[in-house]
């Protein structure tokens, strides 16, 4: 290969266990983030796609498999190493309301991610945050406020500013428009776009919605059951959809023109897949896991 | 169409504050048929919600309520606690948002759907059974009797929302009100969940007042929509009608805002070529 995918991982595993029962969130995922592209990861509640996201960003430490930022794999390297190098990925979560602290002047809690780094004058730390704040399209004088002072977009938008604070190469989205009217939307995921050609910036972006998935992606991962099911091409996956499970992601989406009739639909049966199921590429990179006990 | 089951006249609901009296929702009227799907469209603060709480008498206390809403005929704007009571669930059902907080946790889904007719219609604790059987039936549950043996806990939440719904047509109300049902929920199991509903309509001829944000989900499943901004109706007809040719410009900018698979990827198509150039 010629240029290294910013992040990859291979082989992931992640379960967690709980009252004796085990829960496989990831079966086995493996998954290149390449430079300058937004990867979305699209799938249903209990896919994996958020426990796949937090690995990513060090906030879970999987189970087994490979994780590689820029060229050198990570999980195997001491805690203090790791964190540093995970210093590049940063996270912008769901709910605007709850991953902002209400105790503490946002300007504050954008800094510590400078002073984490290592920055230690606040009159320097002050002064980037000012200039974060200029670049998510807030005032300056903002760094002083509380959170329960801003609306949900708001918020957003200093959660985005708090996740850029200590220069990362890999944001990683989970949700990040889920919880807003879908006029704030709009304005969040064009500001994700924009930032993006301002700087050396990479996205995953974890989404349920498949129309804000086509708005921002490039490429898309479609996650079911802890695995990759489908990953192509935004356009590929939403025009040529061919695992059914896509098919049936993509034919929920509440659209114009349709009628619903109260008839029930014909239940897919969704294929079961194992470890051994390998991907067929059909083309330009779309790839499809095949089951090969249907076969 | 038949006469209507639910009719709201001039309602307003308002919070004294200390700013001055804040309009929750301001001066609106509508009518709900039975076999009928009336959507509420807005955002959040637009007062559909509150619309819903104040038909079920369920507003805070400091909220005041004027207007007339009138349900089979009968005025209940002004009835009091103990009447309402007869109202809600015989007359109206509700369905809510998130299932799992409208569940108890701790009874069995029979204990939770039988308690309603039992209250209400006097019923013996068997014939309930036998009901709340038929309803999750209705619901598309295939083992009834499975689930009514368990705990919400134990259901999927495309479950519980179906054991929400059944619980409120137990007592055969002439209308639903369903608040954002299935928001809190996957799209597959959205759309499972609106097809039940538009099969209730169809089947049992229930009127629905649904609650929602989310215009697609209007386009394909409602008949008739208002769109609601700052507590009052800003349009209102014809689902083809308002979403089709939209009169009022907060309508149109709705429409324009709500993203859907297509225009994302136009969007996002444009958005490149201007990057290339």
């Amino acid at each position: 290969m010629t240029s290294k995918p910013l992040l990859r991982v291979e082989g992931l595993r992640k379960s967690f266990s709980a009252n004796r029962h085990t829960v496989h969130a990831l079966n086995g995922v493996s998954l290149a983030l390449e430079q300058g592209e937004t990867l979305g990861i699209i799938g249903e509640s209990g896919s994996g796609k958020s426990t796949l996201g937090r690995i990513a960003v060090g906030l879970e430490t999987p189970t087994a498999g490979e994780l590689h930022v820029e060229g050198m794999r990570i999980d195997t390297m001491s805690p203090r190493l790791r964190r540093d190098k995970l210093r590049r990925c940063q996270m912008i979560f769901q709910d605007p309301y709850s991953s902002l602290n209400p105790r503490l002047p946002v300007g504050r809690q954008i800094g510590e991610g400078l002073f984490a780094r290592g920055e230690s004058d606040w009159r320097a730390i002050d002064a980037t945050v000012a200039d974060l704040l200029d670049r998510v399209g807030l005032k300056r004088e903002f760094a002083k406020r509380y959170p329960h002072e801003f609306s949900g977009g708001q918020r957003q938008r200093i959660a985005i500013a708090r996740a850029l604070a200590p220069d990362p190469h890999i944001v990683v989205a989970d949700e990040p428009v889920s919880a807003l009217d879908v006029s704030i939307q709009a304005q969040i995921l064009d500001l994700l776009a924009e930032l993006k050609k301002q700087g050396d910036l990479s996205y995953i972006f974890i989404s349920h919605d498949m129309a804000v998935v086509a708005r921002l992606c490039d490429r898309v991962a479609v996650m079911h059951r802890g695995r990759i099911v489908e990953c192509g091409s935004v356009s590929a996956i939403i025009e040529n959809p061919q695992h059914p499970y896509t098919r049936n992601l993509l034919d929920a989406v509440p659209r114009f023109g349709r009628r619903r009739t109260g008839q029930k639909p014909v239940v897919v049966r969704l294929p079961l897949h194992n470890d051994g199921d390998c991907f067929i590429d059909v083309g330009e990179g779309h790839v499809v896991l095949q089951s090969a006990s249907s076969e | 169409m038949s006469a209507p089951y639910l009719s709201v006249r001039n309602l307003s609901v308002t919070f004294p504050t200390k700013a001055g009296t804040f309009h929750a929702i301001d001066d609106i009227s509508f009518d709900l048929a039975r076999g009928e799907i009336l959507a509420l469209v807005g955002e959040s603060g637009s007062g559909k919600s509150m619309t819903s709480l104040s038909i079920m008498h369920l507003l805070p206390e400091a909220a005041e309520m004027s207007g007339r809403i009138e349900i089979d005929g009968r005025d209940i704007s002004a009835l009091g606690r103990r009447e309402i009571e007869d109202v809600r669930g015989a007359k109206v059902g509700m369905i809510f948002q998130e299932p799992m907080t409208s569940l108890n946790p701790v009874l069995t889904i029979a204990r939770q759907m039988t308690e309603g007719p039992v209250r209400h219609n006097g019923v013996s604790r068997r014939d309930a059974l036998a009901t709340a059987r038929t309803c999750l039936e209705d619901v598309g549950i295939a083992e009834p009797d499975r689930v009514l043996a368990q705990y919400p806990h134990q259901l999927s939440g495309g479950m519980r929302q179906r054991v929400m719904i059944a619980a409120s047509l137990a007592l055969q109300p002439g209308i639903l009100i369903a608040d954002e049902p299935t928001t809190a929920l996957d799209v597959t199991v959205q759309s499972q969940v609106l097809d039940l509903l538009v099969d209730l309509k169809a089947r049992l001829g229930s009127g629905i007042l649904l609650i929602t944000h989310d215009i697609g989900v209007v386009a394909e499943t409602a008949d008739r929509v208002a769109v609601m901004r700052g507590g009052r109706i800003l349009e209102m007809g014809a689902v083809d009608n308002v979403l089709g040719v939209p009169q009022h410009d907060y309508t149109k900018a709705l429409l324009a805002s709500h993203l859907t698979v297509e225009k994302g990827l136009m969007q996002r198509g444009a958005q490149c070529e201007r990057a290339r150039q």
